[in-house]
């Protein structure tokens, strides 16, 4: 070796390392992998991978027919599958003209916002879990299942429901539903107190999360932030009311906010959102004895369904935020593209990125957990 | 609701809160048995008397979870569409959708209570799984998911068929249903589930679920091309085909079967005679093999037959004794089931295909088969049945007294007829409909008004005409007496016919089975009539063949035998069509082509045998 070419080898300074956090953490609801770059506890630099749980749903709608997809689309969202068939659906109705009857339509929405309540609750358990704190998940788990069991008792099943198909939903609720629909959301209403006194007052709570991850409404709006995680910097803005769909224009709910854009904030807006819940199923319990009709519109048998050329963009508020459907038909039995706006793809990769430099070690699980990101709708 | 109260400080004695929880019940549930929601996904089970294997539930599986497996010892029936195969579940791959169950046309799959199933070592196969009634390992949980009149994906409801009032289709003998719309067509096409069940079913195997897919598809060229794949008579097959396909439907296991037939009839008739004709000449070569046949009689048996022949390159010759080809297609079904147009535009497809038919041809007196013999390589008789038979009823041989297919043909060539004010008829079949139904026609253009009764030796459930043709008569005002049998044609004192005498039908078979009915003959009725027509089965005239050939030929039962490829005893002479088989214009078509098939083996056998 001539002396001319001798390099050094350049050592990074020893407090300087790189850390890979993933595919498999407590921080999220699937697997996602963070490699962060450390100035002793602090994070300096952060890249997302989302790529541990790509399993292809957009390519694989295009070879199942319009029917089919219902079966896939829950796969997207484990913790809230039902926005994603609702939307799917709307997609689909969109483009062939089909007019969903009105009980349908709130049926829809009793599963909408049941879903939204079992992902809150979800997201109750894990957000205290990144604190170290397991009685929260132990309840939520717990609380949720009586919602499953709802979900069982209408949709014949537990987690997936696949209620919905393009048109309606398959079919309507039994004798006494509603009855014990009001019972389970009288129960929950019961135990928010529990909850506030164990996690949402908790003094080490508050402490632990104001301030974690902020973020403010103009960072939110340019990284594309929607949902609960926009609201929580101060914006009012919620697609149920502000671009309505189903029947939502009927229905009196409230759009909590925070001002704070942090890690507490976007768990009380959660908190708060779940009451809104209730709420509006104690008006669906109420309204749906008096709206008759079929629940689903005549559609082709779906081994012969040619849905009209066009192209068509379906959005739902769900509980991560704005989700979306661009589902373009070339007249063909089957998706000519299918593209599913997720919201966790923005919240997962540029905010999480974003938000975790600066931040601590021990704090990326927990900014992670309060932004809500669901990993098979970041690669999908 | 009180609002989060998180910007307190907190207390010291929060804690103590928890001590509540001691006297509350624990949030989480027992892990006890509990039984699944009514309504709950569980596994499959399958009634295997209602499944007839039809597949349905393969197709619409998203995850190729579904295999049809065959089972020895169960009921497979294509004239009844039910095959010996039954679902079998990979629950490694099933994804509890339950869309099998929503789409299955028998509503024989549902799903199961069970939650969760495990199994010992000794149950090998368990997550492979055959559902049947009983559950998985015979452990049954009770249904839950089951189809229901919301989520039934299958279209039970047929698009209907536009059609005239029977008091204006009476007044001539044109056609009076409409036909499909392009928008009919595409929905009706669209119930198909493509299980391929009419394919199994059909004489001709004809292709439905492909061409029924074209249609749906739009293209219609397609749906020609599949059409005459099996059937060189689809203007004809599209009107008046039996439709063993529609019976055989998994649709019309619960609902209205797809109307196979009128969508045949819609693909010829939209893409229109010169471009079918176009379309069906375009798959033939350009070879000539040098060998000749003749065909004898231009029904839908010979000049299929004769269609296949020539495609394949053969010089074909039919001679038909009457002056037009069609045979009974045109001198048997009256034109406003079937216009003598349509007839024409499939001969014509037919005969450009390079056949040559030469009308006005009688075997037997104008050519004889000794020259037809020495003159051809092979000779194949497809002659029908000609003769109506006879009741032979006291009074039957009387002049006002004739046979329906007689009749008919006299009808057809414009020949003078003597229309009765009131006529009864003899028989339950088509073609007593057919006389009964035409003889209406003539009544009302030359008296105004019509009169006919029909007799039938069936009650009323088990008439062997067509249900739809069944329907129709009745709607077009002709009393139909089911379950009465003909006992005279009992005769004025002046010798003219005075009507048919009845008698009530207690039973038609005996107990082996044999036909003897069996009559009660106090109840007699008289239908007062000018004229009676015997529409009770016909019979072949064979006379054509000679005495010497009659005698070499092997008969069975009066009919000339055959082998598997019609081939009679003789080894040049094949025999095809309603003289041999029957007894529609389908099977004729199946028949010609079994028959063109072996002609084409014996021809090539002996070009390979020549020097």
């Amino acid at each position: 070796m001539r002396p001319e070419n001798y390099q050094a080898v350049s050592q990074p300074p020893s407090n300087e390392y790189e850390l890979n956090i993933g595919p498999n953490h407590p921080g999220i609801e699937g697997n996602y992998a963070l490699k962060l770059k450390l100035e002793g506890d602090t994070v300096v630099e952060a890249r997302a991978d989302a790529g541990y749980l790509h399993r292809g749903f957009e390519k694989l709608m295009e070879g199942r027919l319009w029917m089919q997809n219902i079966a896939l689309v829950p796969r997207i969202c484990v913790p809230d599958p039902a926005h994603m068939e609702v939307c799917y659906s709307l997609g689909v109705e969109m483009l062939g003209g089909l007019e969903v009857p009105e009980r349908a339509q709130w049926l829809r929405v009793m599963q909408l916002e049941l879903s939204r309540i079992t992902a809150h609750l979800f997201y109750f358990g894990g957000a205290a879990a990144t604190m170290g704190m397991y009685s929260n998940m132990f309840w939520g788990v717990a609380d949720r299942d009586l919602v499953l069991d709802l979900f069982e008792e209408f949709t014949g099943g537990r987690v997936y429901s696949m209620y919905n198909v393009p048109g309606g939903v398959r079919r309507d609720i039994p004798a006494g539903f509603l009855g014990r629909l009001s019972a389970v959301l009288d129960y929950l209403d019961s135990r928010l107190e529990d909850y506030d006194n164990l996690f949402f007052s908790n003094y080490v709570v508050v402490h632990r999360a104001r301030g974690t991850g902020a973020m403010n409404r103009q960072q939110a709006l340019e990284w594309g932030v929607t949902g609960p995680n926009l609201r929580a910097t101060g914006l009012a803005f919620d697609l149920r009311r502000d671009d309505s769909y189903l029947v939502y224009d009927q229905l009196e709910f409230d759009i909590p906010v925070e001002e704070g854009g942090d890690a507490l904030s976007r768990i009380l807006v959660r908190r708060r959102e779940l009451v809104e819940s209730i709420r509006i199923l104690r008006q669906v319990a109420e309204h749906l004895p008096h709206i008759g009709g079929p629940v689903r519109c005549p559609i082709p048998n779906p081994l012969a369904w040619n849905v009209p050329r066009g192209e068509s963009y379906a959005r739902v508020e769900s509980s991560k935020g704005e989700l979306a459907y661009y589902t373009v038909s070339d007249g063909g039995d089957r998706p000519w593209r299918v593209h599913v706006r997720g919201p966790s793809q923005m919240h997962a990769v540029q905010v999480l990125e974003n938000l975790s430099v600066g931040s601590r070690i021990e704090d990326i699980a927990q900014i992670m957990f309060t932004l809500d990101a669901c990993p098979p709708e970041v690669d999908r | 609701m009180a609002d989060v109260s998180y910007k307190s400080k907190g207390s010291i004695l929060n804690p103590l809160r928890t001590l509540s929880f001691l006297t509350r019940k624990p949030v989480t549930l027992p892990l006890e048995p509990r039984e699944a929601a009514a309504n709950y996904r569980g596994f499959h089970l399958n009634d295997w008397e209602k499944c007839i294997g039809c597949s349905t539930c393969q197709k619409i599986c998203d995850n190729e979870a579904i295999t049809m497996v065959q089972i020895p010892g169960l009921p497979s029936d294509p004239v009844k569409g039910v095959r010996a195969q039954r679902p079998a579940i990979d629950y490694g791959r099933c994804c509890w959708c339950g869309l099998c169950v929503d789409v299955c046309p028998t509503a024989s799959l549902s799903l199961s209570r069970e939650y969760i199933h495990t199994c010992g070592s000794n149950e090998l196969d368990s997550y492979f799984v055959l559902p049947d009634p009983n559950g998985i390992h015979d452990k049954f949980f009770g249904h839950g998911w089951q189809k229901t009149a919301d989520s039934d994906l299958i279209d039970l409801e047929r698009q209907e068929m536009p059609e005239r009032g029977a008091q204006e289709r009476l007044q001539s003998f044109d056609e009076f249903v409409g036909g499909y719309d392009t928008q009919q067509a595409i929905v009706e096409a669209s119930r198909c589930v493509q299980c391929g069940m009419c394919h199994d079913a059909c004489p001709a195997h004809m292709h439905a679920p492909e061409y029924i897919r074209a249609i749906w598809e739009q293209d219609l060229e397609e749906a020609v091309r599949q059409i005459y794949r099996t059937n060189p008579f689809a203007s004809v097959c599209g009107r008046i085909c039996t439709r063993r396909c529609e019976s055989a439907c998994s649709i019309g296991v619960r609902g209205e079967p797809v109307a196979i037939r009128w969508l045949k009839r819609y693909a010829m008739d939209a893409v229109g005679h010169e471009r079918v004709r176009e379309i069906a000449t375009g798959s033939c070569g350009d070879f000539i093999s040098g060998r000749r046949v003749a065909v004898v009689g231009a029904g839908p048996a010979g000049l299929t037959a004769a269609a296949d022949l020539a495609r394949a390159g053969h010089q074909v010759t039919v001679y038909e004794a009457l002056p037009a080809p069609g045979g009974m297609m045109r001198y048997g079904i009256p034109a406003y089931r079937l216009p003598y147009g349509r007839i024409d535009d499939d001969v014509d497809v037919i005969r450009a295909m390079g056949v040559e038919i030469r009308c006005n041809t009688r075997i037997g007196t104008d050519i004889s088969m000794e020259s037809l013999q020495q003159e051809h390589d092979a000779v194949l008789l497809a002659i029908g049945l000609q003769f109506g038979r006879s009741t032979r009823i006291p009074g039957a041989d009387h002049e006002a007294v004739h046979s329906a297919v007689d009749l008919l043909r006299r009808i057809a060539l414009e020949e003078p007829v003597t229309v009765p004010e009131s006529a009864v008829v003899i028989g339950g079949g088509n073609v007593a409909m057919d006389i009964a139904r035409s003889l209406a026609r003539l009544q009302i253009r030359e008296h105004g008004r019509a009169s006919v009764t029909l007799t039938a030796l069936e009650d009323a459930g088990h008439m062997l005409a067509d249900p739809v043709e069944i329907r129709e008569t009745h709607e077009e005002g002709i009393s139909i007496l089911p379950g009465r049998g003909p006992k005279e044609c009992r005769l004025k004192g002046d010798g003219r016919l005075e009507g048919l005498v009845t008698v009530k039908v207690l039973s038609i078979f005996d107990e082996s089975g044999r036909f003897a009915p069996r009559y009660d003959e106090s109840d007699m009725q008289l239908h007062e009539a000018q004229m009676v027509i015997e529409a009770i089965g016909q019979m072949a005239d064979t006379t054509l063949l000679g005495d010497e050939l009659t005698e070499r030929l092997e008969w069975n039962r009066g009919r000339l035998q055959v082998d598997d490829g019609g081939r009679t005893s003789e080894d040049w002479l094949w025999a095809a069509g309603d003289m041999v088989s029957g007894p529609d214009v389908i099977h004729a078509v199946a028949d010609g082509h079994r028959v063109a098939a072996s002609i084409e083996t014996y021809l090539a056998e002996t070009v390979e045998a020549a020097p």
